[in-house]
């Protein structure tokens, strides 16, 4: 049996004065999967989670979470929900501990708070005034807050935005964790690369629409089918050998440093299926695939940082 | 219930941790009262009635509104900064309610004002001439129905500054001139007609009065209308900000 929606969103639109920030937005989010709202900044990521969480009522359209109506029956939902916002703090000088005990008096169900600092890495910081934490250990306390009342939808809105790589990929360990003790995570994000690596389906907003919706991978295969190998080969005809290639479109060289550019799933076998009937010696190989970046600059026609 | 306590006490504990928290709303005026005293007291020895008036009087109610006015100050600083700082829609995001949210910080506010209040009646007793006499309870009950009224415009204005670093400022520029026209330093009736009107639209002219009223042993029924003007003032301010209040 297919896993089951635990969100559905169906045509919604919400104004702020002349200025629309989400206009007609239909998603479903399924139960167990980390679904990626992703667009650049002002796109209506944020305005559209807020609606699905309840902050916001939307002019026009129908949600629910779990079966409820985030507005009408915010308070049941909180209770089975967990929300990191973007951009938030917390009292500057409010403990790790403090914050963690303050929310998990708020809620009939938590889990271990002990456990979850430590599976967090804030252990040794229970004791640490807010305002003294890096923007990682803020973010992991963010999470800890979120998941404090053993929720089952996580809300998680550009939560690695500002943290260095490094911080990144501890978060995005941290999220798929999530999803493995059966969570669901609705995240927003302006990083392709994040929502490649971490995300089951993605649905790219841009102008507070929704122009695609789909895996990454099929979103990739969809709109940007072709692939390039860059190889360095000292072979003189080489040039003459790749253009034999069938799925080849374009081939550019840079003395011995070739730039080959296909179509379709099959182009790198081809690619070296050449090198070895030609026999043909390279000193580097290598193969650029095209990202979600790619999908997002063909669909829209800008980059996602412009 | 519980996440009131709770948030209550927290608040609390993290206002103490401000370097300047403790020092600046306790402290200063104690401070303050006290220098005033020691430099006026020898004039009531002397006794200048005018002067006397003033510390018997004067002094002790001016004390009182400062700290009311100080915690109110502090209490529109509190909601702008965690407005800006997205603390108060952090804390909405969970089954806290709104209302528990701000009613915690205004316990925490009346609770400074009472220990400050308690610690210039100790003073009062220590440092002020002979004669000196605070009824305590009748006085802070007043001051109670003072500082609530008081905090209520504080929440309008919390509710309408645009940012953190403007609100202290605006709210005293709106505060402290209420001050001035109260009828506190200069008596109501030698006003100019017009500065009289106007001081009769305020607040704190009530607020005033009924200090005086109280501190001087007059009895409650006297001060009907400070009440009736300090409780409109409540009602009023708190439905109004409770519709314009801004949560982020």
């Amino acid at each position: 049996m297919p896993p089951s929606p635990v969100i559905r969103v169906s045509g919604i639109r919400k104004t702020y004065g002349r200025l629309v920030a989400v206009d007609d937005v239909s998603l479903d989010v399924l139960e167990g999967e980390i679904f990626g709202l992703i667009g650049p900044n002002g796109a209506g990521k944020t305005t559209t989670m807020e609606c699905v969480e309840g902050f916001r009522k939307p002019d026009r359209g129908t949600i629910s979470v779990l079966s409820l109506d985030p507005v009408r029956d915010i308070y049941a939902l909180q209770h089975r929900i967990g929300v990191q916002l973007q951009a938030a703090q917390l009292q500057k000088r409010i403990t790790v501990w403090e914050a963690i005990d303050l929310w998990a008096s708020l809620y009939p169900r938590t889990v271990d708070a002990e456990e979850l600092l430590s599976g967090l890495g804030l252990a040794e910081k229970r004791d640490a005034w807010f305002m003294t934490l890096s923007g990682g250990q803020k973010q992991r306390l963010f999470i800890a807050l979120a998941l404090i009342n053993d929720p089952e939808i996580v809300f998680l809105d550009e939560l690695t935005t500002g943290l260095d790589p490094q911080a990144r990929r501890t978060i995005w360990e941290l999220v798929r964790g999530i999803r493995e003790r059966g969570k669901t995570v609705f995240l927003t994000t302006h990083l392709m690369e994040e929502a490649e690596r971490l995300c089951d389906r993605v649905a790219i907003i841009d102008h507070g629409r929704i122009i695609d919706l789909d895996t990454p991978e099929r979103l990739i295969r969809r709109h940007c089918p072709e692939c390039t190998v860059v190889l360095t080969t000292a072979d003189g005809a080489a040039a003459e050998h790749f253009r034999g290639i069938p799925r080849l479109v374009q081939v550019a060289a840079d003395g011995e440093r070739f730039t080959l550019r296909g179509q379709g799933d099959d182009f790198i076998s081809e690619v070296i299926q050449c090198l070895s009937e030609r026999r043909m010696r390279v000193s580097d190989f290598r193969t650029l695939l095209p990202s979600l970046e790619d999908v997002f600059l063909r669909l829209t026609g800008h980059s996602i940082r412009d | 219930m519980k996440g009131l306590l709770k948030l209550t006490l927290l608040e609390l504990k993290i206002f103490a941790r401000e370097p300047m928290g403790l020092a600046g709303t306790i402290l200063i005026p104690v401070a303050v009262f006290i220098a005033a005293g020691k430099a006026l007291g020898p004039r009531v020895a002397r006794a200048d009635p005018a002067a006397g008036d003033f510390v018997m009087v004067g002094l002790p109610v001016l004390a009182a509104l400062l700290i009311a006015f100080s915690a109110v100050l502090s209490l529109i600083t509190i909601i702008a900064i965690y407005r800006e700082g997205g603390i108060l829609k952090r804390l909405r995001a969970t089954p806290l309610r709104p209302h528990t949210i701000l009613t915690a910080h205004v316990l925490v506010k009346l609770l400074l004002t009472a220990v400050t209040l308690a610690l210039l009646v100790l003073a009062g007793r220590r440092f002020y001439p002979a004669g000196l006499h605070i009824p305590v309870v009748p006085f802070g009950v007043a001051l109670l129905v003072t500082t609530l009224s008081i905090l209520s415009m504080g929440f309008l204005i919390a509710s309408l500054v645009p940012t953190a670093r403007f609100a202290q400022p605006i709210a005293g520029l709106i505060l402290y001139p209420m001050l001035g026209i109260s009828g506190l330093f200069v008596p109501l009736g030698m006003l100019p007609p017009a500065v009289q009107s106007v001081a009769l639209c305020l607040p704190v002219t009530y607020a005033v009065s009924l200090l005086k009223g109280i501190l001087a042993g007059e009895p409650w029924l006297a001060h009907t209308t400070d009440l009736v003007a300090l409780a409109i003032t409540f009602v009023a301010c708190t439905a109004l900000s409770s519709r314009v209040f801004r949560w982020e």
